[in-house]
This record gives structure tokens, sequence and C-alpha cells, in this order.
């Protein structure tokens, strides 16, 4: 069972009668509707491009792709699955793919698909404080965590942001990424590690010193 | 209580927020972080990550990509109404055209022919069922309306081929020659045929 601390956000239409309506009219060939059920989507389909190909660009070209594959391809959702987690293996599918393609003949490193079997110790914190949600108002909150998750290797962050951000849980992550679900929890207890020494870290850095809502005061 | 250490405790520390330990590791882990000082820092610095970036705030698209993929997604749906506008335009009349050539077929083939009211004609042969002819009183044969071989011209009335053909009338070999069986068998010069059948009927022969 999760840890009901846990936020783990869903779209209102998840799951919800209505997306289950659109998703059966679409089927029967209401193609003008398909927007209407990817919408509360499209970020978290963006992001998941993102995390792969780490370009802007690409990434919005491929979520367009990746949409239009689903849209192609809606008479074979099932629906056992959740639509979102669909559109998002779609979506993972659709990314590695194309940095297969522009990856080759180029030359470049062997990507490290192992996972660090030695103990990752965090950093001790004297003065660790608790970045409130709030604060994601802030651009240049957001600014800093997503550098910080920018930092992170690949095999890390894709797994970090499958599961993390896109609330796939750990054997889809697996499934997606074509990867053990043992692998999944050890690349996603390091990067979480990792990324809560950097955002620790980052208040050593002054990087939220500055911020309101530390004195009380919300301007937002 | 098993007592764990540090290093334990962060190997599991996903898995305690993930709920995915046993009760027994979970409550000495609980004991843990409650004397740990070092422990319940990074548990909470943990949590606080996977609040932060599970919140929607945390993804910033494009300006613009909402609209841009749904322009995108509605000329795709276009196209695709289109492409099935394209094929239902065809086969529509495609199959409506198959369906009348199959009822005629099995009508034809099932119904029992009234008796010839010509024994000068053939009988017709794969005209369509819903074809409009004329036919007129005291004359033996449907005619394409407008035709000059058209006997009692004020008596004439409207029916479907296929309702001339049931009732025995047989095509005119002028304005119907081509649904003639004979017209396919070639072995009757169908001029002459026709001018001598309406030249014995004395109305409009040829002149021969």
């Amino acid at each position: 069972m999760a840890d009901p601390n846990l936020v783990l956000s869903n779209p209102a239409l998840a799951g919800t009668s209505r997306e289950q309506e659109l998703i059966a009219r679409v089927q029967r060939g209401e193609h003008e509707l398909f927007y209407e059920l990817v919408r509360p989507y499209e970020r978290r389909v963006y992001a998941a491009a993102l995390a792969i190909l780490r370009n802007e660009s690409d990434s919005e070209d491929v979520a367009q792709e990746a949409m239009l594959k689903a849209l192609a391809n809606i008479r074979q959702f099932r629906a056992e699955a959740r639509f979102s987690t669909w559109l998002i293996q779609i979506t993972v599918n659709e990314a590695l793919m194309r940095r297969r393609r522009e990856r080759k003949g180029m030359v470049e490193g062997i990507d490290d698909h192992r996972d660090d079997e030695g103990e990752y110790t965090p950093r001790d914190f004297a003065d660790w404080r608790e970045i409130p949600s709030e604060a994601l108002e802030r651009k240049e909150v957001r600014q800093k965590l997503a550098e910080a998750l920018g930092s992170l290797d690949r095999k890390y962050r894709e797994v970090f942001v499958l599961r993390d951000m896109e609330q796939l849980n750990i054997q889809e992550t697996a499934d997606t990424l074509g990867i053990s679900a043992a692998s999944v929890k050890t690349r996603l207890l390091r990067a979480r590690l990792m990324l809560r020494d950097l955002l620790a870290g980052g208040w050593e850095q002054g990087w939220f010193s500055r911020l309101p809502f530390q004195k009380g005061a919300k301007p937002w | 209580m098993v007592n764990l250490s540090c290093e334990q405790v962060w190997r599991e520390i996903s898995n305690y927020l993930e709920g995915d330990l046993d009760a027994g590791l979970r409550s000495a882990m609980d004991e843990h972080f409650r004397t740990c000082k070092k422990c319940a820092s990074v548990l909470e610095g943990t949590r606080n990550v996977i609040r932060l970036f599970g919140d929607e705030r945390m993804i910033e698209v494009p300006s613009g990509f909402g609209q841009r993929l749904e322009r995108r997604l509605e000329r795709s749906a276009r196209a695709r109404s289109r492409g099935w506008s394209t094929w239902s335009a065809w086969l529509v009349p495609v199959a409506a055209l198959v369906l009348i050539a199959g009822g005629v077929r099995v009508a034809s083939s099932l119904a029992v022919p009234a008796p010839l009211l010509s024994e000068h004609a053939q009988p017709a042969r794969d005209v369509p069922g819903d074809m409009l002819v004329v036919v007129s009183a005291g004359a033996k044969d449907f005619h394409v309306a407008g035709c000059d071989f058209i006997h009692n011209k004020n008596k004439e009335r409207t029916l479907t081929a296929k309702e001339a053909i049931e009732q025995g009338y047989v095509p005119c070999v002028r304005c119907m020659r081509k649904y003639l069986q004979t017209a396919e068998a070639g072995t009757i010069p169908l001029e002459l045929e026709a001018d001598e059948y309406h030249g014995a009927e004395g109305t409009g022969g040829t002149g021969r």
C-alpha cells in the first residue's frame, strides 16, 4: 500500500465515467473528441518525452507524434489499463525510438545500463528545511528543481520521472523502460536520495534563502 | 525489536515511502527514525522531493503547446473523416449497384416468369429492375419513355422494368435492344428484326 503522505496528483478526468465515455466514442469514430480526452495528460506526455530527449523542440514533436499514434491505435486500448499510462508508454516508446535514430552514426560511449551496487551515503545537513509546495509558484524555484533533475544520469532521471512525476507504478515503469522491477527500485532509491542531497545542498548555497515564505509572507 | 544501522535504513528508505515493506521492518525503521536525527532528516528530505516533483506545477510546457497539439489532432481527425467519406462516397453507390444487380438476378432466377406477350421478341436479360419503362394498352413490349415505337401513346403507363417483365412484356427491339437475349447471340440481324416486327404492327417501319 502506498504511503498516504505521498502526493500523487491525478487529473480529475482520470478513470472517470466521462473519460470512459470519451474513449468509447473516439473508438467508435468520433475522432474530433480525442483532444478533449488527452488534454488532461498533455503536460505529462510532454514531460515524459523531455525526460528522455532533453530538448524542448524534439519533445514537443514527439509528444504530438505519440498522440497521433494513440489516436490511430485507439481501438487497441483496453479498459483494464489506465489510459494515462497507455499514453505515457506510447510517448516513451516514441522518444526512445527518436533518440536511437538520432544517435545512429554518432560516435558515442556505450550507455551504462548497470545499476550502481555500492551504497549511497546521503549527506548530512545541519540546516535542512522543507521546501513547501507553495514555493513552486515561483519560477526560479521550479528552475532550480529542474536543473537538479537534469543533473542526474539518464538512467536515474528516466525512472524518477516515470515513477514520481508521471505516477506510473514500479511495474509499469519497468515495462515501459524494458528493465526489471528490481532495477527500477534500485535506480529510484538512488535518484531520490541524490535529489534530496541536491535540494538540501541548495539551501546551503542560498538557492531558496531569499524566498519570502521563510518569513511567513506569501506574495503569490 | 531489530536494531537497524543507518546504512540499512537508507537502503530501504525508498521502499518505506512506497509502502513496500513488511510490518516488522517498517516498525524497526519507525523506531530508528525516532532516535536518529540524520535518518529522520533523510526521510523528510526524500519525502519532500517526491512531493515537489509530483506536483503538476513542476511540468512546464512551451507556450502554445496545447493549441498546437489541438490543431494537429484536428487536422488528423479531419483527414480521417475525409478518408472515410471518400471511401463511403464510393462504397455506397457501388454497394447499391451490387445489391440492385444481385436483386434483379435473384428475382429473375426465382420468379416464375409470366408467358411472353409477344412471340416475336426475346425475353429481357439483365435489365435494371428499377429502371422506369413505358407500356401501353394493347401492346406487348416495353420501351424507354419517348421511344418512337410506343403504340397508343395516349394509353401508356409507366412502371419499373421488373414489373413489366413480370407482367410478360418484352423489351422493344429498338430502344431496348441492348437488353435482348439475342443481342449477345448475334444470330439475328436486329435492325431487320425490329423493322419487320414494327412494320408488322404498322407503326413506323423503315419503308423497306
